[in-house]
């Protein structure tokens, strides 16, 4: 329980049920009129705050899309979406949400205090914010004594634990994750799901979370968006009644075969 | 009692020091002996065939071509200094900055891209005397062209170097709302050191190289001048003596920026993959 309280982010508390996102009749379209690709056809969700929102489908679905839009990385077509109440743009600026790619995107020339305090020396909002502590986040991470080791020197599951504190540095209100741990080993991954449940837990952060893994999907998630392809819309949106906090070993319990079960038979339908 | 200790540690010391000589000599060994067999080979080929010293010089010819002409050496080897190393400054400053001008403006790499394509095609050859028309006989000249060898492979690394910070990176910037110029120093000026030094190194060499072209057309100074006057008087040791002592300029400056490089480059580029 290091350091919950000085870590959730720095919002006054509104009503519990605040929307942290509002999706609504949003389209993407990529590509000129000749060929012209719809990644994304009127999606419409909300996401309330305090969430854990994974986002499930198959290739081609949109998912990342969905999620670089509300980053504000992808231009919207059609639609609206609202970061509490916001643009995507003004919440980028406001630094109301973090970033974590599939790769740990750390800069290879920076030590790993270096890398986590990044977010803190670019941008308007430089230096201004209070900020969380890097030392306290590190030690949160498992990374404790790695402070000056150069990513090089870390392996892939620990570099992507330098990632996800570097995201938690502003105290962001929303955690944007697209397949943060697609590229490690199954090991490492289920150690790092657990660690994520927890730090949602102990930051109450929003956290939206992109996979392609169903057992990933149903046990980090309160609800699974599930989107199906061609073009990208939503099959369902579902709550998994599953009890916090969950352990891996919950995985092994009837109650989580049968929500597995059920998105795969989802996943199945959208082929 | 104290001093049998002290006499200890010194007598330690000293053999530490000599095995890490011996250790230096014994890495390069190889390299030590072979270049030490093509000296006595090319001596013992003078000797064998009765070679005439004009036409190709003994070894030991040479090293008293050094001792001879040490002071003609030394005077002219300062001004060809001099030249390739303010050609090296100019000539990559010019290429990093043109580098800076073209990734972040797309108009302007695909209008002077190929003009600097077209000069790197004229024959340095071919430069010196249109150079030596416009500014003289002076230093001027002979900068300009140590200074054009080394742009072309600086601009051509530089510019892949800016744009070799990955898609992801450059996202994770702009969620971060960071602005261009903090892009530029905060990633891609970091990201691009390696291709940098991996141009700089090759650079090092070329400036001299530049710089005694230079002065191969009617100059009355430095290295390239003391290599035609020696060709021309057929004084081959001296010629000989001068090659040696380019080659030797070049392979410091080099050495220079692998030093350089080798401090500021601690990291490696991140993943596993």
């Amino acid at each position: 329980m290091l350091g919950a309280a000085q870590l959730k982010p720095n919002v006054p508390r509104t009503e519990p049920a605040a929307t942290a996102v509002s999706i609504r009749n949003l389209s993407v379209r990529f590509g000129d009129r000749n060929n012209e690709f719809t990644a994304l056809s009127d999606v419409s969700v909300e996401i309330p705050e305090g969430a854990f929102v994974t986002m499930l489908g198959p290739s081609g679905c949109g998912k990342s899309t969905l999620l670089r839009c509300v980053a504000d990385l992808v231009h919207i077509s059609d639609g609206s979406i609202s970061v509490f109440g916001r643009s995507p743009q003004e919440a980028r600026e406001g630094r109301d949400f973090a970033f974590v790619f599939q790769d740990a995107t750390l800069l290879p020339w920076r030590t790993v205090l270096d890398n986590v305090r990044l977010p803190l020396e670019v941008g308007k909002h430089a230096q201004t914010g209070d900020h969380a502590d890097p030392h306290e986040l590190l030690a949160m991470v498992g990374l404790k004594g790695r402070e000056n080791a150069l990513p090089h020197e870390l392996s892939g599951g620990m570099r992507q634990r330098v990632a996800i504190a570097r995201a938690l540095i502003t105290r962001p209100r929303i955690l944007l994750m697209d397949e943060p741990f697609g590229a490690l080993d199954e090991i490492t991954r289920d150690r790092l799901n657990e660690e994520l449940l927890r730090v949602w837990q102990e930051t109450g952060t929003t956290i939206l979370f992109v996979t392609h893994s169903i057992p990933e999907a149903a046990f980090l998630g309160q609800n699974v968006l599930m989107l199906q392809a061609h073009p990208g819309r939503v099959k369902e949106f579902m709550k998994v009644e599953l009890p916090f906090p969950r352990s891996l070993a919950a995985r092994d319990t009837v109650e989580f075969i049968k929500v597995t079960a059920h998105l795969r038979g989802l996943l199945e339908e959208c082929l | 009692m104290s001093q049998v200790v002290s006499s200890r540690v010194d007598t330690e010391r000293k053999i530490a020091l000599l095995d890490a000589t011996a250790g230096v000599f014994a890495r390069h060994m190889p390299a030590i002996s072979a270049a030490m067999g093509l000296i006595v080979l090319w001596q013992l080929v003078v000797w064998v065939f009765k070679i005439p010293t004009f036409m190709a010089p003994s070894p030991i010819d040479v090293a008293y071509a050094f001792q001879q002409n040490a002071g003609i050496l030394w005077t002219n080897m300062l001004p060809t200094l001099l030249e390739a190393v303010l050609g090296f400054f100019f000539g990559n400053l010019v290429a990093i900055l043109l580098a800076i001008w073209f990734v972040h403006s797309s108009t302007a790499e695909k209008a002077f891209y190929p003009i600097a394509v077209f000069i790197k095609a004229i024959p340095i050859i071919a430069l010196a005397p249109i150079l030596v028309l416009i500014f003289g006989n002076g230093l001027a000249p002979k900068i300009i062209i140590a200074g054009l060898i080394c742009f072309f492979p600086t601009l051509v690394n530089m510019v892949q170097g800016l744009k070799s910070a990955s898609p992801a990176m450059l996202d994770l910037m702009r969620v971060l709302s960071a602005s261009n110029s903090e892009i530029l120093w905060k990633v891609r000026l970091p990201s691009s050191m390696p291709f940098l030094f991996a141009a700089l190194k090759i650079a090092a060499t070329s400036s001299v190289m530049g710089a005694i072209v230079a002065e191969w057309i009617g100059s009355s100074f430095g290295l390239g001048a003391v290599i035609i006057e020696a060709t021309y008087n057929f004084r081959s040791p001296l010629l000989y003596a001068t090659v040696v002592i380019a080659a030797a300029l070049a392979v410091v400056l080099f050495f220079i920026v692998s030093v350089i490089e080798a401090r500021m480059i601690r990291w490696k580029p991140a993943g596993s993959h």
